[in-house]
C-alpha cells in the first residue's frame, strides 16, 4: 500500500454559539448559551497516492481548511479515520510530524522578530537535518526560491511574497514526502506566483513529493494538480481529473463579440432568438459575449446571424475557463 | 536535546532584539528596591533585628529577591494565551517538539539572558547604593544556584497550567493577572514568609508559592541554616514533581478538545 494520505467517513463537527441580542440576551448568555452543532467536514472519503498533485478546493467556509488540520493532526476528527504516511496522524506525533510540511498561507511559522536563516537553523535542528542534507537540498531550494538576499531580514521586515517564499523553504528543511499548502500563492504577485508553482512542479517530479494545496486561484490547479477534489459545505462533490471536469461541465462555448457600432443586448437577443444563445455584456469594454453549446454548426450559424446584421469590428471563440466552470458549480451546485 | 538549546539560543536573539525593553526594567527594578529599602530601614527604626533577621539582611533579602525575579519570571502564560486565542498554536503542533517543553525552554532563554544582563549588573548597581550583605561561603552560592534553578521551574510550571486554561476557558486574561499577584505576594516577594501571622505561614507551606522567591532569597541572605536550606530546597524538588501531574494531565485534555481559532 502506497498511499499517501487515506480519509474514509471523516467527519468534524463544531460547537456554534451564538449570541442572544441585547442585554438581558448577554446575561442570559453568562448562564446559558446557545449552540448549534454544524458539520464542517461531513464524512468524506478520498486516497492520495505517493507522488500525486491535488488540487482541494471548494468556496469559503466548505471546511478545506478544517481538513488540513485533520491530516496534520491539530485537530482530532469527530468522526471517521484518517491514515497519512501510514500512521494515524494522533499516534506518535513527533515521528508523524517529521514527515510532513505545512504551509499555511494566512499564518507564518517563522519566528517573527529574528533572522529568516536563524528560523532555518533551528528548523534544522528540529528536524535533525544533517548538515550534509541541508547543504544539498536547501542550497538548491534557497537558489530557486530566489531568497539568499532574504536571509539576514527578519521576517517582520519582509513583504508578504517574500515571505511566503521563505515559508515554503521553512516547510522543507526536512524534505518531507508529504506537503499540505492551505492557500500558499494568497496575495502574491503573478512573477512570485508562477515562482512557486515552478518550484512545487519541481520538487514533486525530483523527490516524487505528494502535495495537497488549496487555493482560490485556479490558475494554480491548472498549472500544478491533474487531479481535484472539490468540497461544498463539507461534502465531496467531485473528485476527478480537472479536465474531465471540463469536459462535463465546460460543454458551452464562448464567442467575443466587439461592434463598430452602438449595440444593445436587446438587439443581439433579437437576431439570434431561434437558437438558444446567452448573451452578457462587459460594460467597461463594451465586449459582448455570447455562451452557447459547444456545436459548430450552431456557433457559425450564429456568427453568420450576427455579422450579417452589424459591423464587427473582432471575434473571439473561446473554451469556457475552468474558473466559469467552477463559478457555475458554486452557483448552481452539481446536480 | 539539541532542538532545545537551540530554543534558548533564539529566544536570546529576540531579546537582543527588543533590548530597549530592558534598560527600562532595570529602572524599574532598581527604583522598586529602593522603595522596598527604605520602607524596611523605617519599619527597623532602631531595632536591631526582626524575625531574626537584621536590617543588612533584610535590604540584601529584598535586592536579592527581585534580581532572582529577574530570572524566575516570564511572561510565557501570557505567550501562550496569545497564541491560543490567535491560532498559532497550530503551527507549534506541527512541530517534532513538545510544546510545553519549547516554551519552558524560552523561558529558560529569557531568564539566562537577564541574569547576565540584567540581574548581576542590576546587583553591582544596587550594592554601590545600599549596603548589602554577600556571603563568603561557597555552600550558600551553590544552595543558591540550586534553589533558584528550582524557582524558574516551579514559577514556569505555574504559568505553564495558566497558559493551558487558555484552551479551555479561551479568555483568561483575568486569571493571568490575579496569577501574577498571588506569586508575587506569597512568594515572599514582597514580605518574607516569616512576617507572615503564623496561622498564614502554616497554610502557605502546603503550598508552592514559597519555593519561588522565599527560599532562594532566605538561602543567598544566610538566613537558612545549612539544614534548613537543604530542607527547603527538597521541598521545591518536590513541587516540581508535584507541579507536572496537572500541567500533563490538562494538557492532554487540552489537545484532544482542542479548536484552532481562524482558518
Ligand atoms: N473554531 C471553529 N469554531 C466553529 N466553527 C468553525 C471553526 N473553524 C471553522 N469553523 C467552521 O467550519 C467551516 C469550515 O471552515 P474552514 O476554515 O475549513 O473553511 P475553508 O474551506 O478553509 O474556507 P476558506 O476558503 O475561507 O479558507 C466554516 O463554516 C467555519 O465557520
Ligand atoms: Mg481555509
Amino acid at each position: 500500500m502506497n498511499d499517501a494520505i487515506t480519509v474514509r467517513n471523516l467527519k468534524k463537527e463544531f460547537k456554534a454559539y451564538s449570541s442572544r441580542s441585547g442585554l438581558k440576551g448577554a446575561f442570559r448568555d453568562l448562564l446559558t448559551r446557545n449552540y448549534k452543532i454544524v458539520p464542517a467536514v461531513n464524512n468524506i472519503s478520498f486516497n492520495v497516492k505517493q507522488g500525486e498533485m491535488v488540487g482541494y478546493i471548494g468556496e469559503n467556509g466548505a471546511g478545506k481548511s478544517t481538513t488540513i488540520k485533520m491530516l496534520t493532526g491539530i485537530l482530532t476528527p469527530t468522526s471517521g479515520e484518517v491514515i497519512v504516511n501510514g500512521m494515524n496522524p494522533h499516534k506518535d506525533r513527533e515521528k508523524f510530524v517529521s514527515t510532513i510540511g505545512v504551509v499555511f498561507g494566512q499564518r507564518s511559522q517563522l519566528w517573527w522578530d529574528i533572522a529568516v536563516q536563524e528560523s532555518f537553523r533551528l528548523l534544522k535542528k528540529v528536524y535533525k537535518v544533517t548538515d550534509e542534507q541541508y547543504d544539498s537540498h536547501m542550497a538548491h531550494v534557497i537558489k530557486t526560491l530566489d531568497i539568499e538576499p532574504l536571509l539576514d531580514k527578519p521576517v517582520r521586515k519582509l513583504s508578504l511574497g517574500q515571505r511566503m517564499r521563505c515559508e515554503l523553504a521553512a516547510a522543507l528543511i526536512h524534505n518531507p514526502p508529504l506537503l499540505f499548502l492551505d492557500e500558499p500563492t494568497i496575495g502574491l504577485d503573478v512573477l512570485v506566483k508562477l515562482k512557486i508553482r515552478e518550484f512545487l512542479k519541481e520538487i514533486n517530479e525530483k523527490y516524487n513529493t505528494t502535495i495537497l494545496l488549496t487555493t482560490h486561484d485556479l490558475s494554480d490547479i491548472e498549472a500544478l494538480c491533474e487531479r481535484v477534489v472539490m468540497l461544498d459545505d463539507g461534502k465531496i462533490i467531485y473528485d476527478g481529473t480537472l479536465k474531465s471536469l471540463k469536459e462535463k461541465w465546460g460543454e458551452g462555448k464562448e464567442i467575443e463579440f466587439q461592434f463598430l457600432e452602438e449595440v444593445d443586448l436587446s438587439d443581439l437577443n433579437k437576431i439570434t432568438a431561434s437558437s438558444e444563445v446567452k448573451w452578457e455584456k462587459d460594460d467597461k469594454e463594451a465586449i459582448f459575449t455570447a455562451f452557447t453549446e459547444d456545436n459548430d454548426e450552431l456557433i457559425s450559424l450564429l456568427i453568420a446571424k450576427v455579422v450579417a446584421d452589424l459591423k464587427v469590428k473582432d471575434i473571439n471563440i473561446k473554451e469556457t475557463s475552468t474558473e466559469e466552470i467552477i463559478r457555475n458549480i458554486y452557483d448552481r451546485g452539481i446536480s | 536535546m539539541d532542538k532545545y538549546i537551540e530554543m534558548i539560543r533564539i529566544r536570546f536573539l529576540m531579546m537582543l532584539a527588543y533590548r530597549t525593553n530592558y534598560y527600562t526594567g532595570i529602572l524599574i527594578y532598581s527604583i522598586n528596591i529602593g522603595a522596598y529599602y527604605f520602607l524596611w530601614s523605617a519599619i527597623y527604626g532602631e531595632k536591631d533585628a526582626i524575625e531574626g533577621m537584621s536590617v543588612i539582611q533584610m535590604s540584601t533579602y529584598v535586592a536579592v529577591a527581585w534580581m532572582a525575579r529577574a530570572f524566575y519570571f516570564n511572561n510565557i502564560d501570557r505567550e501562550m494565551a496569545a497564541e491560543i486565542k490567535e491560532g498559532k498554536v497550530a503551527v507549534e503542533l506541527i512541530r517534532p517538539y513538545n510544546y510545553l517543553g519549547m516554551k519552558t525552554m524560552q523561558g529558560l532563554g529569557e531568564g539566562i539572558f537577564r541574569l547576565f544582563f540584567f540581574s548581576v549588573p542590576g546587583m553591582a548597581i544596587v550594592s554601590f547604593i545600599f549596603p548589602l550583605q554577600f556571603s563568603a561561603d561557597w555552600t550558600t552560592w551553590l544552595f543558591f544556584a540550586v534553589s533558584i534553578l528550582l524557582s524558574f521551574l516551579i514559577n514556569t510550571q505555574i504559568n505553564l497550567l495558566t497558559g493551558i486554561t487558555t484552551f479551555f476557558l479561551y479568555n483568561n486574561t483575568g486569571l493571568i493577572r490575579a496569577k501574577r499577584v498571588v506569586i508575587d505576594l506569597f512568594s515572599g516577594l514582597l514580605i518574607p514568609i516569616s512576617f507572615f501571622p503564623v496561622w498564614a505561614q502554616d497554610i502557605l507551606r502546603f503550598l508552592p508559592f514559597q519555593g519561588i522567591s522565599y527560599v532562594p532569597s532566605m538561602i543567598f541572605t544566610n538566613s537558612f541554616s545549612n539544614n534548613e536550606a537543604i530542607q527547603a530546597i527538597i521541598m521545591q524538588g518536590v513541587w516540581v514533581l508535584i507541579l507536572i501531574m496537572p500541567i500533563q494531565v490538562l494538557w492532554i485534555i487540552a489537545k484532544k478538545q482542542l479548536i484552532i481559532q481562524g482558518g
